[in-house]
Formats: C-alpha cells, structure tokens, sequence
C-alpha cells in the first residue's frame, strides 16, 4: 500500500505542471507560441509588489516567483490575459499593472498630459492677444508724435 | 491680483503637491480587497496538521487575520502587541506565511507565547497570494459577515491599536 501510494506522489509531481518557484529567467516549456508570448508579457505588464521598480520578470523576490508559478501554471491551462490581470488586480489592486487600465477613475492619468498641452495652447493664445492689443495702444498720435520729437531735440541740445 | 504673483502661486502649489507626495509611503497601497468577502481557502492549522482551517470561520465573529513568519522581522516588534490584543479580549488568527512548522512553533514559544486562537500553516504560500499578501506582517479586520473592513500592510504601532484598531472593533461588535 505504502509503495503504491509513494509511487502515485511521484508519478503526480511528473505530471503536475510546475510546483517549484521560478527564478528570474529559469527555462520554461510552452506548448505553444502564443502561450510562450503571453507568459512574456504579462511578466514585464505586471509589476512585483514587494519591489515596486521591478516587473515580476526581474525580480528575485520569493512572492515573485510565486507568482511567476501562478502566472506559468495560469498560461499553460489556457487562462486568458484579461482574466490573468483580473487575478493579479483583485489582489495587489490596479497598482500592479504597469499599463493602467481605460477605466474612468484613470481618466485624469490617460488625459491629463493632453489637458496640460490644451491649457498651454489657452495661455499662449492669450498671452498673443494681451501682447498685440499692447502693441496697438502703445502707438503714438500725431499730436503725441510731434511733442515727443520736440523734446528729443530740446535734450540733444543741452547735452 | 498681480499678474506676478502667478508663476509664485503656481510654485507654492508645485511644493506643496511634492511635500505631500514625499511624506505618503510608496508601500502601502491602498487594499483592493477592504470591503469584500474573505477569500477562499483552506488550509491546515500549524498545531495539528489534520485540522483544517477555511473562511467559513469568519462567520458570526468580529476576527482579526494576521499574516506572520518567523524569517520576518518586523513581525518580531508586532508580537508582543498581539499578545496585548489576546489580553483585550480580542479574537485574534494566525497565518504563518510560507515558514517551516518548526521555526515557527520555536517562534511563538521564544516571543511569549501564542497570542492566536487558531493558526493556518500556508507553507507554499497560496493561501497569501489569496489575500494580496507582500510585506509581512499584514493585519486584517473581519465583520462578523465575513466581509474584510481593514487592512495594515507591516507592523502594528500602539497609537494605530489606539486610534484606529480598537475603535474599528467595537463598532464592528455593535453590528448585527
């Protein structure tokens, strides 16, 4: 009885997918190309929440490679990459996509550069206008012409 | 106003946004899990591993979740705090996250004893990815619906039990 059940556990880690963590860059099996490209993106989308600067493609942190198991057993089963980020977002939140989603809570983050040009351009066209109806009153009269050139040549002469 | 004074308002703002965003922490972020169900699992307790533990436990009792390791040494300063909150009355449980039996039953013996009712073993770890668990020690507060209502990423300070942990719980007692 005990050896049949030894040998059951070792014939089920042979064929269980990956039970050990995956160091950064261990070689991998795929099935196929689409499943290898997947697992490679959502690596570098998905970013490690122990160290934040890193992707879970780079880190060396243990819940990295964790979750670089989690993220190969869900790829090799043909789980889709929304609902992988789905698994990742309902846990560490939105904060581990390195690509925010369209949604309207990050609206301000995918528009905000576009509004700042916007009121660049408002300020700008504004500045032009003050600047040129400036330039219209500054202009002399006749009247203003003549009084100046008069004192101008009052001042040459005392000099 | 003075147009002058534009480009000094503008300033003051730009410092005032940058004092603000140094003095957040980068580590705590904000839980997507507050306000829902407990996740899913289960798992076997660390004093007898033929005993399973699961979410159902949450059920009909204010609960304290704590995730602890004994490689973590921030939990080290948390653990006399807990044992505090056990005197209080305070319902409190245990996951020993991805630790040997061993070291933590040697953990809880050399800081004072076990302040917890019950303790999930997570060997490998799953039952933390569950949670959104990354930087130990992680403490949730559980209604009585099993619905997570709070969550500290790293360590328990006395002020934040005075402040924000005991007050949570006695309005979350008072709820039926």
């Amino acid at each position: 009885m005990r050896t049949v059940l030894g040998l059951l556990i070792v014939l089920n880690m042979m064929l269980s997918p990956v039970v050990y963590a995956i160091k950064a860059g261990d070689p991998l099996e795929f099935s196929s190309e689409e499943e290898k490209e997947l697992y490679r993106e959502m690596l570098h989308e998905l970013r490690c929440t122990v160290c934040q600067n890193q992707s879970l493609a780079d880190s060396n942190a243990s819940l990295a490679e964790d979750l670089r198991t989690h993220l190969y057993n869900m790829v090799t089963t043909g789980v889709g990459k929304e609902k992988v980020k789905a698994f990742m977002v309902d846990r560490y939140g939105e904060f581990v996509l390195y690509k925010p989603s369209f949604t309207p809570s990050n609206y301000l983050l995918w528009f905000g550069p576009f509004l700042l040009l916007l009121l660049g351009v408002i300020v700008l066209i504004f500045n032009i206008k003050t600047r040129s109806k400036m330039a219209k009153e500054e202009e002399l009269t006749s009247e203003e012409h003549k009084m100046l050139s008069k004192y101008l040549d009052s001042d040459k002469g005392s000099d | 106003m003075n147009r002058h004074m534009i480009p000094l308002v503008i300033f003051v703002a730009l410092i005032g946004l940058m004092w603000v965003g140094l003095s957040l922490n980068p580590r705590e972020l904000p839980s997507p899990l507050i306000g829902k169900e407990a996740p899913k699992f289960e798992v076997v307790t660390l004093h007898d591993q033929q005993r399973t533990i699961s979410n159902e436990m949450f059920k009909g009792k204010v609960t304290v979740f704590n995730v602890f390791a004994s490689w973590c040494v921030a939990c080290r300063s948390e653990h006399h705090l807990l044992l505090q909150l056990q005197r209080r009355g305070v319902n409190l449980v245990g996951l020993n996250y991805k630790d040997k039996r061993g070291d933590a039953l040697v953990y809880l013996n050399q800081l004072g004893g076990n302040p917890y009712t019950v303790i999930g073993h997570d060997f490998d770890g799953n039952v933390g990815i569950e949670w959104g668990v990354y930087g130990t020690p992680e403490t949730f507060v559980i209604d009585r619906n099993g619905v997570i209502r709070y969550k500290q990423t790293g360590p328990m300070h006395p002020q934040m039990i005075e402040n924000e942990l005991m007050p949570l719980l006695r309005t979350l007692e008072r709820e039926v």
